[in-house]
C-alpha cells in the first residue's frame, strides 16, 4: 500500500511538472504575440498597408515593403516550386536506392542545414557580384528560392511516399505506364500535401531577412519596382532596421510594432490556408 | 492490282500509325523524364556550387598579407628580426610591446616611424621640393637606427634601398582560427583571430539548448503520452506557428522586452547581452526540439508500453523506464538539431547580444556571433578585400558545423531504424 501511495505521488508530481512546463511554452509565445498585437494593432489600417513611408521612416506606412516582399515571394517560388517538386518526383519515383539518389539526399540534406546567412553570403557572390545581377529583385529571389527548395523537395518526397502502394500498383495492372501512374495517380493524390508544403515555405521565405540582406533590400526606397533588377524594401528587413539602426528609433517603433503585427498575420494567414487545403482536399480524395 | 495495292497502303497506315504515336508518346515521356533529372541535378550542383564558392573565397584569406594597402615594414640591417606576424605589428603600433627583446630581438626599446614622423627628421628642404630625396633619405634614417620600425607605402621605398623589409607572415589557418582578436579593419595591420566569435556563438547555442531542452523535454512527454486528444489538437498547430514566426520578430521582441528586462534584474550599463541572445535562441529552438522529441517517443512501440503497464507499472514508470531509454537517440538528435538552428540563428542574436567581439567572459556581457558578424560587417567589406574573404572564412566555419551537425544526427537516426 505504501509504495502504491509513493509511486501515484510522483506520478503526479511528474505529470504536473510536464502540464505546468508545456503551459509556460504555451504561455511564452502567447505572450510574446499578445504584446505584438496590442501594442501594434492599433498601427495597422488600410493607411498603414498603402501608404508610402514618410518623414525618416516614421510616419506613413508599409507599402513598397508589402509589394517588395510579394516581389520576392512570387521570384522564389517561380523558381523553386517546379525544380523541387520535380526533383521530388525523380528522387522518389526514378532512383531506387541507387548511389544517386543517397547522393542527392545528401545534397537536399545538407541544402536544409545550411544557416540563411550562408545563403546570403553565396547569394552575394554568385548572383550579386559574380553574375552581375546588382542587389535586384531576381538576386534576392534566387538567394530565396534555393533556401526553400530543400524544404520543397522533402515536402514532395514525403507526400509520394504516403501514398499507399497498391494505388500504384492498381494503376500498373491497368496497364499505365510510369508516367502516365505518376500523372493521374500518384501526383493527384499527393498534391495535397504538395500544396501545404509550398504554402508553409512561403511562409518561411517571407519572413528570412538573412539571405536578402545582402542582395535586394533596400534601406529606404519609397517606389515600387519597374523591372526585376530593381531593389525593393521587403518587410523583415524593414522591421530589422526601424528597430535597429533608425535616425529616430523611438519616433518609428509604432511603425515597427505595425510590420511585426503583418508579418506575424501573413504567417498566420498563411498556416491556417495550409491547413484548410490540407483538410478540404484530403475529404475530396477520400469521397471519391 | 489497283485494289491490292490501296489495301496495302491501307494495311502499312494501320500499321505504323500505332507506332507512329507510341514514338511520339515515347519522346515525350522522355523529355518529361528528362526534364525532371535535370531539376535533380540542379539541385545537387547547387549545393556543390555553394560549397565551391564558399571555400574559394574564404580559402584565399590565407593568400592575404594583412598589412592594409601597398605598404611595407622596413627594417634596419643591424636589426636581428626579420620576420613579424600580425598580432606583433599590432602590438607595436598600440605601444604594448616597446622592446626588441620580448619578440626575440636585441635588447634595444622600439622606436615607430611612420610617413607623420617625417617633420621630426627632415625639414622641407632636405626632402626637395617634390619630395624626391624622401626615400633616400628615410632609407638611411632607418639604417641608421637599429630600434626603427618603419611603416610606408612602398612607392616610398628607395631602389636601393639599403635597410631591409620585414617579411610579414600571411594569415594563417592556426592565426585565423586561435588568433584572440577580430579586427578586421584595424592599421596598420588588420587582426583576424576568430576564437571569440567561434566561442560566442557555442556559448550562446549550449546556455540556450540548456534552457530549451528540458522545457521541450516536458512538453514533448505531457504532449505525447500525457495529455488527452483534446489539448494535443491545440498544442500542435499552436508550436507549429511559433516554428513558423520570422527570426526577425523574435529579435524584435527580445530587444523590446527581454533585453531592457536583463538590464534591470541584473543591474547592468547595457541590456544586449549573451543572456538575452540565449533565452531567444531558447525560445526559437523549442519548436524543433518539441516536434523531433515528440516524433520520437510515439515511436515506442505500442507493445513495449503495454507489457510494462501488465506487470504493475504506473504511467510516470512506463515513460521514465521503457519509453525515455527507448527514444533516447531520437532526444538526443532532437537536441544536437536543436543546437544547430541556434548556431546558424543571425538576425534574432543579431539584435539582441549587443555584437561586441571580444573573448567572452560572462553571459551577462555583450558578444558576438559568427552568423552575426558575417550580417553586421559584409555591407562595410569592400568585394574582394581581406576583410570580404575573411567573412567567407566565417561562412565556410559555419558551413562545416553545421553539416557536421547534420551527419551527426542523420547517423543518430540511421542507428534508430536498425534498432
Amino acid at each position: 500500500m505504501q509504495t502504491d501511495f509513493k509511486k501515484r505521488i510522483s506520478q503526479s508530481i511528474a505529470f504536473w511538472t510536464f502540464r505546468i512546463l508545456s503551459l509556460i511554452v504555451m504561455g511564452v509565445l502567447f505572450s510574446i504575440l499578445g504584446f505584438i498585437f496590442v501594442k501594434g494593432i492599433g498601427v495597422v489600417n488600410w493607411d498603414f498597408i498603402t501608404q508610402m513611408p514618410e518623414d525618416g521612416m516614421t510616419k506613413g506606412g508599409i507599402y513598397p515593403a508589402i509589394i517588395g516582399t510579394l516581389c520576392l515571394i512570387s521570384g522564389s517560388m517561380l523558381f523553386a516550386f517546379p525544380i523541387g517538386v520535380m526533383s521530388g518526383i525523380y528522387i522518389y519515383e526514378y532512383t531506387k536506392d541507387s548511389w544517386y539518389r543517397k547522393f542527392v539526399q545528401l545534397m537536399t540534406s545538407n541544402l536544409a542545414g545550411v544557416p540563411s546567412i550562408v545563403f546570403g553570403l553565396f547569394g552575394m557572390a554568385l548572383f550579386v557580384n559574380k553574375l552581375g545581377f546588382g542587389d535586384s529583385i531576381l538576386a534576392g529571389s534566387l538567394t530565396l528560392g534555393l533556401l526553400a527548395l530543400p524544404v520543397v523537395i522533402r515536402t514532395t518526397e514525403e507526400a509520394l511516399k504516403a501514398i499507399d502502394k497498391s494505388y500504384r500498383e492498381a494503376s500498373y495492372a491497368l496497364g499505365g505506364t510510369k508516367l502516365q501512374t505518376i500523372r493521374r495517380v500518384t501526383l493527384p493524390m499527393a498534391l495535397p500535401n504538395i500544396i501545404t508544403g509550398l504554402i508553409l515555405s512561403i511562409g518561411r521565405v517571407s519572413g528570412e531577412t538573412a539571405p536578402i540582406l545582402f542582395t535586394v533590400a533596400a534601406y529606404f526606397l519609397p517606389k515600387l519596382p519597374t523591372s526585376i533588377f530593381d531593389q525593393v524594401m521587403a518587410l523583415p528587413y524593414h522591421l530589422y532596421v526601424i528597430s535597429t539602426s533608425g535616425t529616430n528609433i523611438n519616433e518609428s517603433r509604432g511603425m515597427a510594432y505595425g510590420t511585426a503585427v503583418v508579418l506575424i498575420l501573413i504567417v498566420l494567414i498563411l498556416n491556417i490556408i495550409a491547413n484548410l487545403i490540407r483538410r478540404f482536399l484530403s475529404k475530396k480524395y477520400k469521397t471519391n | 492490282m489497283q485494289i491490292k495495292a490501296a489495301f496495302d497502303d491501307a494495311a502499312f497506315i494501320n500499321l505504323i500509325k500505332p507506332l507512329h504515336l507510341s514514338v511520339i508518346k515515347k519522346i515525350i515521356n522522355k523529355t518529361i523524364e528528362g526534364l525532371l533529372m535535370l531539376s535533380s541535378t540542379i539541385t545537387t550542383l547547387t549545393v556543390l556550387l555553394i560549397v565551391l564558392f564558399l571555400f574559394k573565397e574564404g580559402l584565399s584569406v590565407f593568400k592575404e598579407s594583412p598589412l592594409e594597402g601597398e605598404n611595407v615594414i622596413v627594417l634596419s640591417n643591424q636589426n636581428k628580426i626579420t620576420h613579424l606576424s600580425s598580432i606583433d605589428i599590432k602590438k607595436i603600433f598600440d605601444q604594448e610591446t616597446t622592446n626588441w627583446k620580448l619578440i626575440g630581438g636585441a635588447n634595444d626599446s622600439i622606436l615607430l616611424f611612420t610617413i607623420n614622423d617625417l617633420s621630426n627628421y627632415f625639414s622641407e628642404e632636405e626632402l626637395g621640393p617634390n619630395f624626391e630625396f624622401l626615400p633616400q633619405k628615410m632609407d638611411s634614417l632607418i639604417e641608421a637606427n637599429p630600434g626603427m620600425i618603419a611603416i610606408f607605402s612602398k612607392k616610398y621605398l628607395d631602389k636601393n634601398h639599403k635597410s631591409k623589409i620585414a617579411s610579414i607572415d600571411n594569415i594563417s589557418p592556426k592565426s585565423f582560427l586561435l588568433g584572440k582578436e577580430w579586427f578586421p579593419t584595424a592599421s596598420p595591420a588588420v587582426q583576424l583571430g576568430v576564437l571569440p566569435l567561434i566561442l560566442g556563438t557555442l556559448y550562446v547555442s549550449i546556455v540556450a539548448i540548456l534552457i530549451a531542452l528540458p522545457i521541450g523535454l516536458a512538453t514533448a512527454i505531457y504532449i505525447a503520452e500525457v495529455a488527452n486528444p483534446r489539448i494535443r489538437a491545440i498544442y500542435k498547430p499552436v508550436i507549429e506557428l511559433l516554428a513558423g514566426i520570422p527570426s526577425v520578430v523574435y529579435g524584435f521582441f527580445g530587444l523590446i522586452v527581454i533585453v531592457p528586462l536583463i538590464q534591470k534584474i541584473f543591474d547592468l550599463p547595457v541590456g544586449e547581452t549573451g543572456l538575452a541572445g540565449a533565452i531567444i535562441l531558447a525560445i526559437m529552438a523549442l519548436p524543433t526540439i518539441i516536434t523531433v522529441t515528440e516524433d520520437a517517443l510515439r515511436n515506442t512501440p505500442r507493445s513495449m508500453k503495454e507489457a510494462s503497464l501488465a506487470l504493475g507499472a504506473t504511467q510516470w514508470q512506463t515513460i521514465y523506464k521503457v519509453v525515455i531509454p527507448y527514444s533516447a537517440s531520437g532526444i538526443s538528435a532532437a537536441a544536437i538539431l536543436g543546437i544547430g538552428r541556434a548556431i546558424g540563428e543571425t538576425m534574432a542574436v543579431l539584435m539582441v547580444t549587443g555584437n561586441a567581439a571580444v573573448m567572452p567572459h560572462s553571459l551577462l556581457e555583450p558578444l558576438r556571433t559568427i552568423p552575426a558578424t558575417i550580417a553586421a560587417e559584409l555591407g562595410e567589406a569592400p568585394a574582394n578585400g581581406i576583410h570580404y574573404k575573411a567573412l567567407f572564412g566565417l561562412g565556410c566555419i559555419l558551413f562545416i558545423i553545421t553539416m557536421f551537425i547534420n551527419i551527426w544526427v542523420e547517423a543518430i537516426s540511421k542507428k534508430r531504424i536498425k534498432h
